[in-house]
């Protein structure tokens, strides 16, 4: 019998007296688009924060590919191949697009202290290995239509432009699992079709999981492959988009109560 | 605007001719700099020099780290008297000192930095001070130290040549300036300088990313005391002579307003900044000496300004530019140099 590749197990937090999340189990497949639902202050993001490392849950595991990481600091999560994007951008302002996305390529850098700084020349270390991966940062930026905006400083940038450098910056990590917190928060409709066609590329071209929050209902809908309702931080349903749509307890929470 | 056909067109130091032919005419003239100049000023020279060193490491931490020190002039206090002692004591050539002390500032950088994983802001600003301020009361109570006495600095010898001369000393600072300006600027450049800032911008975003935070903060803090200790070994031969009286909390205040008045964060900010403090420093000492206003000013302190009658316009003027670059320029004077550039790129539009 084989391991799932990430599984969510019994997962609960709390700070203070307040029950952030309680017993959240869910099992995620390779190459899966699986969307977390539920209403402003359910729990979604505590969820991202436990996987990514940021907060540590009480109780229950987090398994990724066979090994548990609830223990584990933001950083070494990130390394086994978890990479995320943030609900409020968490952008390097004072960095431009490239370098922003060439952050991304830490883990997969080797330059340090001492090489970084006997880069005397092309040939050094340290110049060869930026050269070669700002090649593949590249690809990155032409794969998301960022060329107009490369050498720009983030911070001046659109909110949507900078939501999809997020996106860049965790693609550049080459993770096996993605985590999208709202990625479509404050984009206009066009924005929005966009990043729904860009979602399902990394999805099919890439073949990175998804774990996706977003409000956006027909969105969630239309490239989900699972479902799964929180709030009040306890799982309300679990299944397949069209299981989801009928369960009472959500069409209460989304659409009010029928009488 | 010209095409970028390389990547390596983004991290060179050099990107045309022009820049060569005016980056080689400026080391070229800092070098005939002390054929022209009398002692005096070679001797202004190699004190800013050392300033620009520490500066330049301060400037790691507070500028692209996003971390705080009050306690710099513990670390070149190390650099100074870790430098003498392995002289005098030890028997260590110059040349090998002068790494070892700055070595032995950078771990107790690396030791300070572990606080600076839980502190932030004003109480990291408070724990550092602490580290300033206890150093010199540790050196000046131990005799192996020379004590309350201080220390003489022997004559430098490297291979044939005795450097005993500001001028022949002149030589061999500017080269380790110039030489430790190349590394800090490559540094940032790369894989861990990008760490650093990013740590400074969004420390959470980093940490998902992959960058290890225990690690770049504390080795930030050892490169930064490395730099402190390098400057401070280098001081003492400025000065031939320390005692722990010297490295006192002013002096850490100071280091860090060059890097603020210079430009928080650019490789510019600290060298102009620690050039104009300093000479403003050395100039407002003698404040009789400044023609017409000097002795108008010294009058105008006397009477006004001063408890105790003595003249303290110095610090007074001192302050007010301070005051004054930093409210209009909150870039520093980097950013005076950013919009000129502008200026003259956009001129006459």
């Amino acid at each position: 019998m084989g391991f799932s590749f990430f599984l969510v197990d019994h997962l609960s937090i709390s700070f203070g007296g307040i029950k952030a999340l309680q017993d959240i189990s869910f099992n995620m497949n390779k190459g899966e688009i699986f969307s977390v639902i539920g209403p402003n202050g359910a729990g979604k993001t505590t969820l991202f924060n436990c996987i990514s490392g940021l907060y540590k849950p009480d109780q229950g595991n987090i398994r990724f590919k066979g090994n548990l990481i609830e223990n584990k600091k933001p950083d070494t999560i990130a390394r086994m191949g978890i990479a995320r994007t943030f609900q409020n951008i968490e952008l390097f302002s004072h960095m431009n697009t490239m370098e922003n996305i060439m952050l991304g390529r830490h883990i997969h850098m080797e330059t340090g202290l001492f090489k970084g700084m006997f880069m005397w020349g092309k040939s050094s270390f340290a110049a060869r290995e930026e050269i070669q991966h700002r090649e593949k940062v590249e690809k990155i930026i032409d794969f998301l239509e960022l060329q107009n905006i490369r050498d720009k400083f983030v911070g001046a940038l659109p909110y949507g432009t900078q939501k999809l450098i997020e996106l860049g910056r965790a693609l550049a990590l080459e993770p096996d699992l993605l985590l999208l917190d709202e990625p479509c928060a404050g984009m206009n409709s066009e924005e929005k079709q966009d990043m729904i066609f860009w979602i399902k590329d990394i999805q099919d071209d890439l073949g990175i999981s998804i774990l996706l929050i977003e409000h956006d209902m027909k969105m969630v809908m239309d490239i989900s492959d699972r479902v799964m309702a929180i709030n009040f931080g306890k799982q309300v349903t679990l299944g397949t988009p069209e299981q989801v749509q009928q369960n009472k307890e959500v069409l209460k929470a989304y659409i009010g109560e029928e009488n | 605007m010209d095409m970028k056909r390389d990547y390596y067109e983004d991290v060179q130091l050099f990107t045309s001719p022009v820049v060569i032919f005016w980056f080689s005419a400026l080391i070229g003239a800092l070098y005939l700099f002390p054929l022209f100049a009398g002692n005096y000023y070679v001797y202004v020279a190699n004190y800013i020099a050392i300033n620009i060193i520490v500066a330049a490491g301060l400037n790691l931490l507070v500028g692209y780290t996003g971390q705080i020190s009050l306690g710099h002039a513990g670390f070149f206090a190390i650099g100074a008297y870790g430098t003498i002692i392995l002289m005098i004591k030890a028997g260590f050539p110059f040349l090998l000192a002068l790494p070892c002390a700055a070595f032995i500032a950078a771990c107790f950088g690396f030791l300070l930095g572990l606080p600076a994983l839980r502190l932030e802001g004003p109480y990291l600003a408070i724990a550092t001070l602490g580290f300033g301020l206890t150093i010199t009361q540790i050196i000046g109570r131990i005799e192996f130290f020379g004590g309350r006495e201080g220390l003489h600095a022997p004559d430098i010898t490297i291979g044939p040549w005795v450097l005993d001369t500001d001028k022949e000393f002149y030589y061999l600072l500017i080269t380790l300036t110039i030489l430790l300006l190349f590394f800090m600027r490559n540094l940032i450049k790369t894989r861990a300088g990008r760490a650093f800032i990013a740590i400074r911008d969004a420390d959470i975003a980093a940490q998902t990313m992959g960058v290890n935070i225990l690690y770049y903060k504390t080795l930030a803090f050892a490169v930064s005391a490395f730099y402190a200790g390098i400057a401070g070994g280098l001081f003492a031969f400025v000065l031939k002579f320390i005692e722990p009286e010297i490295f006192t909390l002013m002096m850490s205040i100071m280091f860090l307003a060059m890097v603020v008045v210079g430009g928080l964060g650019s490789m510019m900010g600290p060298i102009v900044g620690a050039t104009l403090l300093c000479w403003l420093d050395l100039k407002l000492r003698n404040i009789l000496d400044i023609p017409y206003v000097g002795e108008w000013l010294e009058q105008l302190s006397r009477h006004w300004f001063s408890i105790t009658g003595v003249s303290n316009i110095q610090y007074i003027v001192f302050g007010s530019i301070m005051i004054a670059i930093v409210l209009f320029e909150p870039l520093g004077l980097y950013g005076i140099w950013i919009r000129t550039k502008k200026y003259w790129r956009t001129w006459p539009f």
